[in-house]
């Protein structure tokens, strides 16, 4: 098992040396061709091919020690210092210039979401259409408890940069954060206990009626029930929300030309990513995990083998929601706002399509899809549509960001079809799509149904 | 995977179950009725108007229902992209109907109106037959050895991108049809008017339905398709083609789909891109509450939802109100498969009859 989980990010198949080698070599060339002015290429085209070719050509799993870490460290450390050169960076063709960093922070918030849903779909094997639900509770968590929506209550404890007589409550956002978190997963809980008995496409259509419920709770709740409590301002959402801060800095001002409003938002949002990760490799490799995957592979011989069947459900459950709350009262706070109409089923199935593209059950998988779909839902859309309306001279300008959810439908259809583990796939997940072919499967199923 | 190898407790299988649930769900039946039956005593007149507009709304929910069911019992699929096919319908509807060629108007006499609806009706109905069929060539006939959850998400895909053809043909916004359907009253009692759309909208719903029943009961592709639903290799083996048969399936859920779109078309007298998505899922909703698999529970869950709506959103006296709407019928959803996932009608079987 640990060994499977080591290597996947070698899991595409380009194990070999040979093949690595090759497409190294490519990558130089081009970065050759780059540095020797060719056309129009940039310099830092060069750079950025043999950043890549530094991760990917050494056989990095092969150094003793340090070999298992070096390709992530890598990743982080470019990460980190992406706020400083991405405005130097060459324009890609088409696409146009690389992801801002307010984008990124953007992208930060959904690949959190996508890892946190990957836990549920692809480490557990449930479908959940209904995931924007958390990320609506952690949104309104962190815009009751640190806004003026309540203005006869006067809490201020910790918010940074927040005038002391502003009436509402002012919670710091750090703390929220956290109970974002943690009363997120107590919802997935409550949802999940009476639902997660239900079989697969049964439970995808209960967790989409919840997902499609709280959004119009959300909508209605400026009269709450009739009371005349204002509880969510309704559809004019709350705003604006306060930032977070530390040590005087508030984040929404920043302070000097290096810690900017934006770097200090997308630090902290790599920060929680990074945080988010690594839980989510360390619970795949616990007990747990294990308990998840092989409820995943086959449920009955898993509670055959003694694994509790809805306890660790419910785990998958509160834990993919409790990384939706976070995310989701970060990007609250960020975006200063939140909307009912920003949790409709589409944002489910935005981030359910981040998992399925990069590759369910795999983390690398999940960040590239998440990051690829974030940045296309931001800029790459309206940036590729302009760049044909003015080059192919098709289409106008808007065309492209207006047809995105059908982008995505093609998506979601063309990877189940073709490739069904994933672009970057676990080698686990791949040998269960692919593996039993004809029967196996139905025949046991069936059985089993006219038993009953 | 048989990892959906059924997870119903013991208690679901034998028929029995725990008495606390059937005292809180028979109390809300009770406080249900207790409601009703106070509207129905503050404006009696009212609330027969609402009746016959949710039983109106019922019918044209019963064919997107069954649609749903006849897939759901052959595949053991949801066939998310159905609310889309029948949006994709009611726009075939406004486009044909909207032609100069029929040049129908309101007022026309009935030797003049019927055929052309009829002629509309057809093309509807071959419209999203095929459209179906095309869906489930393409996004599920790969599919049918992979996990289950497989299909499911690319009928999702299919269902955004049948949404985005509806929002690239007609655009995001409601576009109006001509009504066509005479409005005048049927009759008229104590207040009460029954309006011919309404009327129309039974007497077009009432054959489908019957035809539907005796195809699938009395036809040999019906027995057919039944053989299919309940085994499709043993099927196979008595030499039914399975992907005909399932291909067959998915036309007629179609074409009930276009009947029922280019109705609300008429009935409703404007559509949008989006409204597969609300409709298919309260008509999914119906399948579920009647039993999904089975035929007339199909219709008599989409009827109860029709008149769940309309008293939801129709009655005066404590009514939550159209805003509501939405959060109750997925409400109703999560109960009913929580506390009874096999439906009003009885047990699940996999054969629609």
């Amino acid at each position: 098992m640990a060994r499977v989980a080591r290597s996947d990010i070698d899991a595409a198949g380009l194990q070999s040396r040979g093949l690595r080698m090759g497409i190294g070599a490519v990558l130089l060339l081009i970065a050759v061709a780059a540095e020797h002015g060719f056309g129009s290429l940039d310099i830092s085209t060069f750079y950025f091919l043999a950043v890549l070719a530094i991760i990917y050509v050494p056989p990095w799993e092969d150094v003793p020690v340090v070999g298992r870490y070096a390709r992530a460290t890598i990743a982080i450390v470019i990460a980190f210092t992406y706020p400083f050169f991405w405005d130097k960076l060459f324009t890609v063709p088409i696409f146009g210039e690389f992801p801002s960093v307010s984008t990124g922070v953007v992208m930060l918030v959904f690949i959190m979401m996508a890892v946190g849903l990957n836990i549920v779909v692809g480490y557990a094997g449930l479908l959940d259409l209904g995931y924007v639900a958390f990320y609506a509770i952690g949104a309104y968590v962190a815009a009751w408890f640190a806004s003026v929506q309540f203005p006869h209550a006067n809490v201020h404890f910790g918010a940074v940069g927040v005038a002391h007589n502003l009436p509402g409550f002012h919670i710091s956002i750090w703390l929220l954060l956290i109970a974002a978190g943690f009363l997120t997963a107590g919802v997935g809980v409550i949802i999940g206990l009476p639902t997660l008995r239900l079989r697969g496409d049964y439970l995808a259509i209960v967790t989409l009626g919840f997902g499609e419920i709280l959004p119009q709770i959300a909508r209605n709740s400026d009269n709450f029930f009739g009371t005349g409590f204002n509880l969510t301002n309704g559809p004019n959402g709350i705003t604006p929300i306060d930032s977070p801060g530390f040590f005087g800095v508030n984040y929404l001002t920043g302070s000097g030309t290096f810690w900017t409003s934006e770097r200090l938002f997308y630090w902290t949002g790599l920060l929680l990513l990074l945080f988010t990760i690594f839980c989510s490799v360390r619970l795949r490799d616990s007990r747990l995990g294990r308990a998840w995957i092989a409820i995943r592979e086959d449920e009955t011989a898993a509670a055959a083998m003694g694994v509790p069947l809805m306890r660790t459900k419910t785990w998958a459950y509160a834990s993919g929601a409790f990384f939706g709350g976070i995310a989701g009262a970060y990007y609250a706070s960020f975006k200063s706002a939140t909307f009912p109409g920003d949790f409709f089923f589409n944002i489910s199935v935005f981030i359910l399509c981040m998992v399925i593209l990069g590759g369910m059950g795999n983390i690398w998988g999940v960040i590239f899809g998440g990051a690829f779909l974030a940045y296309l839902d931001q800029e790459g859309l309206a940036d590729s549509g302009a760049w044909m309306h003015t080059h192919l001279h098709i289409l106008s300008g808007d065309t492209v960001p207006k047809y995105e959810f059908g982008i995505f439908g093609v998506i979601l259809l063309v990877t189940m079809l073709f490739r069904p583990e994933g672009l970057i796939p676990s080698t686990r997940r791949a040998a269960e799509f692919h593996e039993g072919g004809e029967f196996a499967e139905e025949y046991l199923y069936d059985v089993q149904h006219e038993g009953n | 995977m048989v990892s959906e190898a059924s997870q119903q407790p013991l208690a679901a299988r034998t028929g029995y179950r725990p008495s606390v649930t059937g005292i809180v769900g028979l109390s809300l039946v009770l406080l249900l009725v207790a409601w009703l039956g106070v509207n129905f005593y503050k404006t009696p007149s009212d609330f027969i108007q609402i009746f016959l507009i949710g039983f109106t709304v019922g019918a044209l929910y019963a064919l997107i229902a069954l649609g749903y069911t006849l897939v759901y019992g052959i595949l053991e699929l949801i066939n998310f992209a159905h609310g889309d096919v029948f949006m994709l319908g009611s726009m075939m509807a406004v486009t044909v109907v909207g032609t100069s060629l029929f040049n129908l108007h309101q007022g026309q006499a009935w030797y003049v109106l019927w055929p052309l609806v009829i002629v509309a009706l057809l093309i509807c109905m071959a419209f999203c037959g095929g459209l179906n069929v095309t869906v489930e060539l393409i996004a599920y006939r790969r599919l049918r050895h992979a996990p289950r959850l497989a299909p499911l998400i690319t009928a999702i895909g299919a269902s955004f991108i049948l949404q985005n053809v509806g929002l690239a043909w007609k655009g995001p916004n409601y576009v109006q049809t001509a009504s066509v359907l005479p409005t005048g009253t049927v009759f008229s009692t104590h207040g009460v008017e029954y309006t011919w759309e309404k009327l129309i909208v039974l007497i077009v719903t009432t054959p489908v339905l019957l035809l539907l029943v005796w195809l699938v009961q009395r036809t040999r592709q019906g027995k057919a398709m039944r053989a299919v639903a309940q085994d499709k290799d043993a099927a196979a083996m008595m030499g039914i083609n399975v992907n005909r048969t399932i291909s067959f399936t998915f036309l007629i859920a179609g074409a009930l789909a276009g009947v029922a779109g280019l109705l609300y078309a008429l009935y409703a007298g404007s559509v949008r891109f989006d409204q597969g998505f609300q409709l298919g899922l309260i008509a999914f909703t119906a399948a579920v509450f009647g039993g999904i698999g089975n035929l007339p529970g199909a219709v008599l869950g989409a009827v109860l939802i029709g008149l769940i709506q309309a008293f939801n959103e129709g009655l005066t006296w404590h009514a939550p109100g159209s805003d509501w709407t939405q959060s109750i019928v997925f409400g109703l959803l999560i109960l009913i498969l929580v506390f009874r996932p096999e439906g009003l009608l009885g047990e699940r079987t996999p054969e629609g009859g």
